[in-house]
Order: structure tokens, then sequence, then C-alpha cells
């Protein structure tokens, strides 16, 4: 039993799956999503606790050795990383019973339940696997169960629409198009290593052979470049980084609450880890940063992201989207500890990638509180909901402060490290920049602060009352989350300097 | 020469890359998208096919002996990337169903395929 967790983790939801869809009765149904998800947290619990006790687990699938087997590779940042989506997915679920009742028709509500746990199931695959071919199959059952997700928002949604539709149809195309690219990326490499096995696929790219009549170590041909290339905007695409971030705001605007909550916790961060993987793990740090300008093109785009999409979440009304815009940027203050390259850099952007999560999570989750009580994320309507709805309200507040990076919130705790990073790197502009975006911050999250408290509500919101608690205590999971962590950070970011160390010595 | 007759394939793997692309991109009625998108997707399939042949390999089925002559075999093709590729092109399937599930229920909500009309519908809401 013990031996077999890390295919247990992927199978329980996969198999859960279906079960949903047999059994169709609400109750029932989000009785049996609920024990898996809360028993895959379990287990990603475990899982990081004896990676951290004993180093990586490597398992075979079916018994074949790897490199001809599939198979499945934990190290510190995967665990990491399973620990926190399986965890965001657990809570949220616990908080969807009365949001979905509101937002998703009755009858489709055991949908709902089937494709969430696909969609966790592709997730934590992707960031279990350590075969790139499988790591491309998890890819589509996790963007293939979003876009139905997201398109559930059509039938009922709150505000009703049905942009939720175009959204969805918008994110498949672009989604499909990143993932073609990456699989195209994944079949070139194939083609000059003949291994599919991530750590495999390592040793080959160094070793030297002979091309009509030359040597050279793989990673110097062109197809390895193209491959890399593919890759790398195939992942882009993927995670949202600006300036491919368009399908991203409506999506999120027009999902139903509890799916924008766990699409914008989980998804773009394990695109996130497929970069990692690829930058640090497959082709090292060396070639993507040295004999290619990755470093320098990503903390470009970062930065130019986080100011574009900083001051274009100040101009939105709908507060959802604004979220959204918020989320491209918070990816690209990951993308920027990214291309630092340093161990705090990468301490940074590994520990944003936990803390944003449990802040955006936290958000949207507290979105899913006032669209119940109210049916609208308009600005307007929010005015003076600080009275009505003040714990929802509170928990947004304490969301907000994170996503500034106000001291004692997780989100001091990366731009600290990113900020040490830049510095240590002598690139004070970047730290002002890093330290100017956060004002940009306080500006998007003070125009709902005092809309909610120091404007009158409008008539037809006087009957507002608080959010029921079995929806606050979810709420509160994610957002004392935020300060937990931003007090106690042995646990985050010490488990992300650990990764990040890990990864920069590996590469050569 | 070799480069032209030689990567054969190769040219018309991009062609349809290339192909499918554009089409994505530029066209707005959302069926021709999806179609699009196919063409993209399938080029690829033809990449990874085209990748495991070797030149003068036969299938690797046992017995490696022609069924007629008896005469032994010495050189397979490389079959994984067309088990691979299986795998994709039920991906692609579902991709493709999923998007057309979605185009249905748009025509459904908006009387229309048309991106641009679909759009402007949006606008004056």
């Amino acid at each position: 039993m013990e031996q077999h967790l890390p295919v247990l983790l992927i199978i329980t939801p996969l198999i859960a799956a279906p079960l949903c869809v047999l059994v169709r009765q609400r109750v029932a149904v989000f009785g049996l999503a609920l024990a898996v998800c809360w028993a895959v947290f379990a287990m990603a619990i475990m899982l990081l606790a004896r990676v951290l006790d004993s180093g990586e687990i490597t398992y075979q699938l079916g018994g074949w050795a790897a490199p001809w087997g599939i198979e499945y590779r934990i190290d510190t940042l995967s665990a990491f990383v399973l620990l926190f989506v399986s965890g965001i997915g657990a809570v949220v679920l616990s908080f969807a019973p009365h949001s979905i009742a509101r937002e998703i028709r009755k009858d489709q509500h055991y949908l709902f339940f089937t494709e969430y746990l696909l969609c966790l199931t592709g997730l934590l695959g992707i960031t279990i696997t350590g075969d790139l071919f499988n790591l491309f199959v998890f890819l589509e059952i996790s963007s293939l169960s979003a876009y139905a997700l997201i398109s559930l928002g059509a039938r009922g949604g709150v505000p009703k629409t049905r942009r939720a539709l175009i959204a969805a149809f918008h994110y498949l195309v672009m989604g499909t198009i990143g993932a073609t690219f990456i699989l195209i990326g994944i079949g070139l490499l194939y083609m000059m290593t003949g291994t599919l096995n991530m750590a495999d696929m390592a040793v080959r790219l160094r070793e030297t052979v002979e091309i009509n009549g030359s040597f050279k170590q793989v990673n110097e041909t062109r197809t390895v470049l193209v491959a890399f290339a593919f890759l790398s905007v195939g992942i882009s695409l993927k995670m949202a980084l600006f300036p491919l971030h368009m399908w991203l705001p409506n999506a999120y605007t027009y999902a139903p609450s509890v799916v924008t909550a766990f699409l914008a916790a989980t998804a773009t961060k394990v695109s996130v880890y497929i970069l990692l993987r690829l930058i640090f793990t497959i082709v090292g740090a060396g070639f993507a940063f040295e004999r290619l300008p990755l470093d320098t093109e990503l903390m470009v785009l970062s930065m130019i992201g986080i100011v574009v999409a900083s001051v274009t979440a100040i101009f939105q009304t709908n507060i959802k989207r604004m979220l959204a815009y918020s989320s491209v940027a918070q990816i690209g203050y990951i993308a920027l500890g990214i291309s630092f390259a340093s161990p705090d850099g990468l301490t940074g952007a590994i520990v944003h990638l936990f803390n944003h999560a449990l802040i955006k999570g936290g958000l949207f989750l507290a979105m899913g509180c006032l669209v119940l009580r109210l049916g609208s994320t308009e600005l307007d309507d929010m005015r003076g909901i600080g009275r009505r709805m003040p714990w929802t309200m509170f928990a947004w507040v304490v969301g907000g402060l994170g996503l500034i990076g106000v001291p004692t919130t997780a989100g001091f705790i990366s731009k600290w490290y990113l900020i040490s990073a830049a510095l240590e790197r002598g690139w004070w502009p970047v730290a002002v920049l890093v330290l100017l975006s956060s004002l940009l911050a306080v500006a998007y999250v003070w125009r709902v602060v005092e809309a909610a408290y120091f404007q009158d509500a409008p008539e037809q919101h006087a009957e507002v009352t608080e959010a029921p608690v079995v929806m606050l205590i979810p709420t509160y999971a994610l957002i004392g989350a935020t300060i937990v962590f931003g007090l106690w950070t042995s646990v985050s970011a010490g488990v992300a300097r650990q990764a990040a160390e890990l990864l920069l010595e590996v590469t050569p | 020469m070799r480069e032209i007759l030689g990567l054969y394939n190769y040219w018309v793997v991009i062609f349809l890359m290339m192909t499918g692309f554009y089409v994505v991109i530029a066209r707005r009625n959302l069926i021709k998208k999806v179609i699009g998108l196919n063409i993209f997707q399938i080029s690829v399939f033809l990449l990874y096919i085209t990748m495991g042949k070797v030149t003068g390999g036969t299938a690797p089925i046992l017995p490696a002996r022609h069924f007629t002559t008896g005469e032994e075999f010495q050189t397979f093709s490389n079959p994984l990337p067309s088990v691979l590729i299986l795998t994709a092109i039920v991906v692609g399937v579902a991709t493709t169903a999923m998007a057309l599930a979605l185009i249905v229920r748009i025509h459904e909500a908006y009387g229309t395929i048309e991106e641009d009309e679909i759009l402007a519908q949006d606008r004056e809401q």
C-alpha cells in the first residue's frame, strides 16, 4: 500500500470520475467527490513527508523499468506542487455545494463533479509523471475538462451569460494550439534522443554524437533548439505569460465561481511547473539561460506583463475580471523569479506559486460568497457590502493585502525573495519595479475596499445578508493560510528553497 | 536536392502545419477554425509517424520473415511514435468533439457561428 501511493494519488480521482456519471444522484456524487479529494490531499501530505524524509521517490508503472516504462518521479518540487494543488482541490470542493446550487443548473451537477475530478487528475498527473508524453496526455485531460467546466457558466451562471461559451471556445483554441506546440516539441526531442523519460533525456541531450562528419553535443543541434522553442512557447501559452494571456480574463470572468477559484489557483501554476521541469531538469539552465537568452526574454516579458496587467486591472468594473488581470500580473512575478536563475529568485518563484494559489483561491472563493448573495460581480453592486457581509469582505480584504504583499501576509514572503534576488544581482531597477507594481495592486484593491466600506448600498441590496457559514469556513481556510504561511515560513519557503536548490544542483 | 526530396515528408508536415495554423488564426467562422485546428494537429501526427520510419525497415511484427519468400527481415521501423500518435489522435478527436459541442451551444445562444457577429452581439448588450 505504502509503496503504491504515487499511483493511487492519480488512480483514485480518475476512477471516481466515471463513477460520478454512473451514480448521478447529487448528494451521493458530492459525497464521493469530497471523500476522494480529501483522500488525495492526505496522500499528497504523506508523499511530501516521505520525500522530505528520504529524498526522491520513483515509481514504475506496471513494473516496467524506466526509460522503457512510464515512471512517476517525485522530488521536493513535485511533492510541493502536488500538496497545494490537491489541498486547494479539496478546500474548493468543500465550498462548492451552495455555490453551484446557485450558479450551475441542478441536472448538471454530477457533470460538474466529474469534470472537476478529471481536471484534478490531469493536474496531479502532470506534476507526478517523469515521462514527457504522459505529461502531454495529462495536460490534455486537465485542459479538456477545464474547457467543459468553464462552459458550465453559460446555462446557469450568475449573472447568466452566454459569453461563457465563447470564452470556453477561445480557451479551447488557444489551449489546443499550446498543447500541440508542446507535442511538436516533445516529438522533436524524441527524434534526437530516442527517449521520453525526462531524466534519461537530460543525460542523452548532453551526449556527443557525429552529425554530417562533425562531432557535437545533441543539445547543440538545431532540432533541439527548435524543440525548445516550440515547448517554451506552448508552455507560456498554457501558463498565460504576457502577451499570451488573452484567453485568461474571459475564461476566469464567465466561469462559475468555484471553477474560477480552482483553475486560477492551480491550472496556471502547474504549467509553470512544466516550464521549471523543462528548463532545469531536461535541457538545463546552462542551455536555456546561457546559450539561449530565455532569462532576458522571461524578465522583459514578465516586467511588461506585471505593469500592463496591473494597470488594466485598475480599470476593470467587473471584480472577477480585475482579479483575472491580477493573476496575469502574478504569473509575471513567478516568471521574473525564474529568470534570475539564482537560489533566491527560484525560491521566490516556487514559493509564490504556493502563496498566489492560496491568495487567489481565497479571493475567488470570497467572490463566490458575494455572487451567491448579490448575483453580480460588478463593482457597483458591491457598494456598502462591507457592512452587510462583514466576514466575506474581511476575507476579501485580507486576500487583497496578500496580493499587495503587506508584511505578515504570504504575498510579502514571495516579494521579499524576489527583491533580494534582484538586489543580489545588482538589478535595482527590477527591485524598484516590483515595489512600484505593488502600488498598482494597492490601487485596484483599494477601489473595492472603498466601494465596500465607504459607499452606501444601492436599494436593491438592502436585504443582503452574510454568506452561510459552510461557505465561509473554506474561504477562511485559504485566507487564514495566507496569514499562517506569511508568519510561519519554514514550511512554505523552507520547502521551496530546498526544491530550488535541488533544481539548480542537477544542472551542470 | 537531398534537402528537398529526401525530406519530402517533412515538407508536407510543415506545409500542413502552417496551413492549419493560418486557418485557425485568420478564419472568423468557428467551424472553419476547428477544421484549421484539425489540420494543424494532423500535421503533427504525420511528423511523428515520419520520424518512426527507418529506410528499408518493415513493420516490427513477429515472425520476422516475408510470408511468401521466407526472406528474413533485418531492419524494422520504430513502432513507438505510431503508438504515441494513436493516443494523440484520441486526444484530437476529443478536442474536436468538445469544440463542436461548444459550437452547437454557441449557435443556440447567439444564432450564428461567425465570430464577428457574436462579438458585435456581445458589444450591443
